[in-house]
């Protein structure tokens, strides 16, 4: 049963707590023991909570013993990418000039979130130092490992999150996405993702990254958790200026509609792929009647404009560093950043521009459709330490061009749930579920209907 | 950005202008990312924009 309960997903954990099947701190035991056996082979994992996991696991117990209601996620254990504040530890966001910080005094909004939704965390995980990569090979912590294969990246930024959801060490992790930070290691790890829409979940008590573009979100095993974890994670912050502080649109109730009634068509021009990953976008538009392909206009336009907007505030929000100590951040993050407090203030201006006039031809493409399919990522893992992908035949730096179908959605922040396929014998691969602003419930929907339908397969790697 | 332009010339410039003193040893590699992100922004520059076309703040007074 130890062994069970390590593994189970976030409402059956909830489920089990709430019926007495189990008790909250028998999970929360059984997950620390599986992580202390697992995480060294993949180094996720930067901090362990275990006695604040137990602590909280057994006062929900306690309130069970009492007869009390317990909440949705009571005794679900879930980890956090370490740019989210947890009280009591340093928020290192991969990076070693942070780690001089002190503890974090109260959890991050979201994370309190969670946790008042009756979640258990037990521990902070690896990411690219500052979020800035694809591919969490962090010099300072040592790179994630690919559950399916650990000579492998995680992807990035949010690797350690998508790993330990592969690795079945727990059921929800929490990411952040920029530039498509939360739908790339799922696609290379193989968990479902969900990166919200813009301003939809508060990133107070995150560290930021780019704050035009920066985004948070969940990354689970099953749609179920996925959207359990984002309905508790939803609610208006005034700490994050960019909450647009909508009332709660919870995605459950409608979860099981399954596709029918949506108008769902394929990405094309810049999305089309080619290899493994337009194939997987196949598969998943064939499962679900996708025979209408349309052309997002001017994509890659869009991705380099997020590109040069990444580059200019994510410098400007390290400058005092990178003038007093550039040869204390991470080699793989430094001569980016520096290049990018260099870049000419027309070319951000013009970036954002653009932006808003994106904006306006995506949406007219959603005036006949509800949602969109796209390719999450245009290779599987690649291996660690590999500097050169191809695409189409043609021979690319990996680490750039990674985002190259995950850059221009989330420059506009459309919602996305990133479902991940695979065949036996390979490395998984994602797709994107698109849909319009403030309309995840819809993603959601689509994507429990192709779990449903067994098209994506997100079952643990266990070791 | 032109052809022949003078990237490590403007890297020196523009550092020395926000008061970024650069260490020899990084400054290969953020020639190589300037000239990255430069090939990125002249996708964005490249293409007529609506004068118009206002960007979309969120910042709420």
């Amino acid at each position: 049963m130890t062994g069970e309960l390590a593994t189970l997903d976030a409402l059956s954990a909830a489920a089990a707590v709430r019926s007495g099947a189990a008790s909250a701190a028998e999970i929360a035991e059984a997950v620390l023991a599986h992580i202390a056996a697992r995480n060294p082979s993949l180094n996720a994992f930067t901090a362990i909570t275990g006695e604040r996991a137990l602590a909280d696991a057994r006062a929900l117990d306690r309130r069970r013993a009492l007869g009390e209601m317990l909440p949705p996620l009571a005794g679900a254990p879930f980890a956090v990418k370490n740019l989210f504040d947890v009280a009591g530890l340093v928020t290192l966001a991969g990076s070693k000039i942070d780690a001089e910080r002190p503890p974090a005094a109260a959890d991050a909004f979201i994370v309190k979130k969670l946790t008042a939704a009756g979640a258990v965390l037990v521990g902070a995980l690896n990411m690219d130092e500052y979020a800035y990569g694809f591919t969490t090979e962090n010099t300072h912590y040592g790179a994630a490992h690919n559950p399916h294969d650990t000579t492998h990246v995680a992807g990035g930024s949010s690797g350690g999150s998508a790993a330990v959801v592969a690795a079945g060490l727990v059921p929800v992790a929490l990411g952040s996405d920029t530039n498509g930070s939360i739908r790339v290691p799922s696609s290379f790890c193989g968990t479902f993702g969900l990166k919200p829409t813009y301003g939809r979940l508060s990133r107070s008590g995150t560290r930021g990254f780019v704050a035009s573009l920066d985004h948070v979100g969940p990354l689970a095993r099953t749609v179920g958790d996925l959207a359990a974890s984002y309905d508790a994670m939803q609610g208006a912050n005034p700490g994050d200026p960019a909450c647009a502080g909508r009332p709660l649109e919870a995605s459950i109730p409608g979860l099981e509609h399954g596709a029918n009634g949506l108008r769902i068509a394929v990405a094309g021009g810049h999305f089309a792929g080619s290899g493994v990953a337009a194939e997987a976008v196949a598969s998943a538009a064939k499962s679900l009647g996708a025979t209408r392909i349309v052309e997002v206009p001017e994509a890659a336009r869009a991705r380099a404009a997020a590109y040069v907007i990444t580059a200019s505030e994510g410098a400007d929000l390290h400058l005092a560093d990178l003038k007093s100590r550039a040869a204390d951040f991470d080699p793989m993050t430094r001569d980016r950043f520096l290049a990018g407090a260099l870049v000419p203030a027309v070319w951000v201006l013009r970036a954002q521009r653009f932006r808003r006039w994106y904006r306006e031809r995506v949406m007219e493409l959603f005036r006949d459709i509800d949602i969109l399919l796209a390719p999450a990522t245009p290779c599987q893992a690649p291996r660690i330490g590999q500097e050169t992908i191809e695409i189409g035949g043609v021979t690319v730096p990996s680490r750039p061009f990674i985002g190259v179908y995950t850059q221009p959605l989330s420059f506009i922040g459309l919602p996305i749930v990133a479902a991940p396929l695979r065949r036996p014998g390979e490395l998984p691969i994602g797709v994107q579920i698109i849909a319009a602003p403030w309309r995840e419930a819809d993603a959601l929907r689509v994507a429990r209907a192709l779990e449903r339908d067994g098209v994506t397969n997100a079952e643990p790697v266990l070791g | 950005m032109a052809d022949d332009f003078d990237s490590a010339g403007y890297i020196d410039a523009a550092a020395a202008l926000i008061g970024l003193t650069l260490d020899p040893a990084h400054r290969p590699g953020v020639i190589v990312n300037l000239d990255r992100i430069a090939a990125m922004a002249a996708l964005v520059m490249n293409f007529p924009l609506p004068e118009e076309t206002e960007p979309a703040p969120v910042f709420q007074p």
